[in-house]
């Protein structure tokens, strides 16, 4: 398994070589560099400018360019915001527990309608009840992120009153008291759920037929000659088979947990990585721009390799030596 | 207190009277088991035979009520266990016999055991579904039990997977998770039929020692005359639903009386006997939306059949001690009716 693993993590890094390539072309095919927004804007002269550029390295062979960034970034030096004027791993940083605390509230809300309606769904198909379930979840896949977003926030923050309709936590309470932690619980909740309850369809559907599918097998007829009651072959013979398939879908969940959800996160004006990342696009801050692209590519790798070690936990049949 | 032994020794082990089994199909139910009548007595062997898809399972499935739910259904007749009926009984009720009364193995051990539990997690269950012990203790149990049907390194395996053994293996764990309750019956489906020649002897004769043992009764269900010859006592001959023939196995051998029976005897390949091609019945089992109301079953693949057997159902009669068939051959098989008008007619059967 540790074998396995580390044979895993080497192999990414041709991967994520490749990826810093293409993330490092596309940023110099953009128009504008960072220089236009570090120049003294009462120091417009020519000749400052030209002198500049050949300081920080843009007169050089590309390839160089791409060396330096690229040593740099190893090091764990990714450059400067250009708007932020800070360090971008400090901007990042910053944003990062706001974009975990959603995603990992969304992905509970998710897990635990997805469980319940897929396990439902499973046990009873083709009734009412399960027929019902399909139809909110493929409503609730059918509807963009952007228009739940505005109408929860139009009934729930502004008719209701409900939940606040933006930020991530007021800013009259002092930092690290139970208020404090209570208004981002209150202020992460209208998001999560909107993204949580928004993406069950997947899980639920794969969920519902994998148990179908479970019922009819042989073990299950095994099970009921043992004298095994019906809840639990489903609640623990059934469901530990069906869980396998769903391993796929964490492994990009991962990646989605830290990326953030630059829809909604920009809709609620909450502050995480999904809002800094379109600001970056929109600002021209290319070094936040590249630092997080590098990240959500790495964690898409991370998380495949996550889902796939999990693989051979939840299944003995692919369990590695 | 003696009076109750005396009664519940009498009465056989399972009876099982006129059963009906049925399919739903198109929102109508046909019967794969017609009117169906056996016992089974303590520590007897009873076989039963028939080609693949006459009823053989689905009577099996029926003692134990594990019919495909929504689909399979008992329709008429009594299963009585121990002189209690229990074809009416709820799923929870059944759950307590299931297992530790009747337990089943089945034909296809590679696919019976669940992937991803421990040979000694699904052993335990069994025994935890029905004795008040510890885990530890239902450990130690799976692994004397898995010695006991002739498992190596028995507390290694205990902590495997399925996958990990054989098709041979998988099928002696089985049979441990079925007598881990030392159950009074065991239905066996056909525990041989995807198994190795070499390996199905083996499990055969771990069958017959174990039931032995434990004085334990046995319905083997198989279309293997060759296993029912080695290790059964009574033989119940199937086709289409119903018993054409009920007899001890070496009656049954010697002197078979239905048609069917015979043909199927004549089927079995013989060692001192060079053939080009081997013998067969033409035709095949009707299907279960297609079958005849009435007259014989087999009389459209019967090479000895009259006319009578279109139009006049036989029923099981006596055709010597202990030896029934369902043919318009024998008299015993005439229905009484039908009988009596023949009679008047001066006509007479074989």
């Amino acid at each position: 398994m540790l074998k396995y693993s580390l044979r895993r993590l080497l192999g990414m890094i041709p991967m994520l070589i490749l990826i810093s390539i293409v993330v490092f072309s596309l940023a110099k095919i953009m128009p504008g560099d960072s220089l236009s927004g570090e120049i003294d804007p009462n120091n417009t002269n020519p000749e400052y400018i030209a002198e500049m550029r050949e300081k920080l390295g843009y007169n050089d062979p590309l390839p160089v360019q791409y060396f330096n960034w690229i040593t740099g970034f190893m090091q764990g030096d990714f450059g400067k915001s250009t708007k932020y004027k800070t360090p971008v791993a400090d901007v990042i940083i910053e944003k990062l527990p706001n974009t975990l605390f959603l995603g990992i509230m969304a992905l509970v809300i998710t897990y635990i309608l997805a469980f319940l309606m897929g396990m439902y769904s499973g046990r009873k198909p083709y009734t009412i009840g399960d027929n019902a379930i399909a139809g909110i979840n493929y409503v609730m896949l059918a509807i963009p992120s952007f228009v739940a977003a505005v109408f929860a926030i139009y009934f729930f923050a502004f008719q209701l009153n409900w939940f606040p309709f933006g930020g991530s936590v007021d800013i009259i309470v002092e930092e690290g008291t139970p208020e404090y932690w209570l208004s981002r619980l209150h202020h992460v909740l209208l998001p999560a759920i909107v993204l949580g309850a928004m993406s069950t369809a997947s899980y639920t559907q794969f969920l519902r037929n994998d148990i179908i599918e479970n019922s009819r097998k042989d073990y299950v007829r095994t099970a009921r000659a043992k004298g095994t009651p019906i809840a639990k072959i489903y609640n623990v013979h059934i469901l530990r088979n069906s869980i396998i398939p769903l391993v796929t879908f964490l492994g990009f969940d991962f990646a989605a947990l830290i990326g953030g959800a630059i829809i909604t996160e920009t809709i609620f004006t909450y502050p995480g990585i999904g809002q800094l990342f379109l600001d970056s696009v929109s600002s021209r801050d290319y070094p936040t721009l590249m630092a997080l692209t590098m990240l959500l590519s790495f964690l898409t790798l991370a998380g495949n390799l996550l889902a796939d070690l999990l693989y051979g936990i939840v299944d003995p049949r692919i369990r590695m030596d | 207190m003696s009076a109750n032994y005396a009664s519940t020794h009498k009465t056989p082990l399972l009876q099982v009277k006129n059963l009906q089994t049925g399919f739903k199909i198109d929102g109508d139910y046909f019967n794969a088991v017609e009117g169906v009548s056996f016992n089974v007595q303590r520590k007897q062997i009873v076989g039963v035979v028939g080609e693949s898809g006459c009823g053989k399972s689905v009577m099996s499935l029926s003692i134990m009520q594990l019919l495909p739910e929504g689909i399979g259904k008992i329709r008429g007749g009594e299963i009585e266990f121990e002189g209690e009926a229990i074809s009416k009984l709820s799923d929870k009720k059944m759950n307590k016999i299931r297992g530790k009364d009747i337990s089943m193995i089945f034909q296809e051990p590679m696919t019976s055991l669940n992937p991803v539990f421990t040979i000694g997690y699904q052993i335990q269950e069994v025994i935890l579904n029905h004795e008040k012990i510890s885990k530890k203790e239902a450990r130690n149990q799976s692994i004397s039990l898995l010695k006991s049907v002739g498992i190596p390194r028995a507390d290694k395996i205990v902590d495997e997977y399925p996958h990990q053994l054989s098709g041979g293996m998988r099928q002696r764990v089985m049979i441990a998770m079925a007598i881990a309750c030392q159950p009074k019956l065991l239905i066996a489906d056909e525990p041989t039929t995807a198994l190795d020649v070499t390996v199905q002897a083996q499990i055969l004769e771990l069958l017959k020692s174990i039931q032995e043992a434990n004085d334990m009764s046995i319905i083997l269900i198989t279309h293997d005359l060759g296993v029912v010859a080695e290790i059964c006592d009574e033989v119940l001959v199937m086709y289409a639903g119903k018993i054409v023939e009920r007899a001890t196995v070496e009656e049954l051998f010697n002197n078979p009386k239905h048609p069917y029976t015979d043909l199927l005897m004549k089927a079995i390949p013989k060692m001192d006997e060079d053939v080009e091609k081997l013998a067969t019945i033409d035709g095949l089992v009707p299907s279960i939306t297609k079958m005849p109301q009435v007259g014989c079953r087999f009389s459209n693949r019967c090479p000895r059949a009259m006319p009578e057997c279109m139009t006049i159902t036989p029923q099981l009669g006596e055709v010597a001690a202990g030896h029934e068939t369902a043919c318009l051959l024998y008299d015993a098989s005439w229905p009484t009716e039908e009988k009596r008008q023949r009679e008047r007619e001066g006509a007479s059967a074989v």
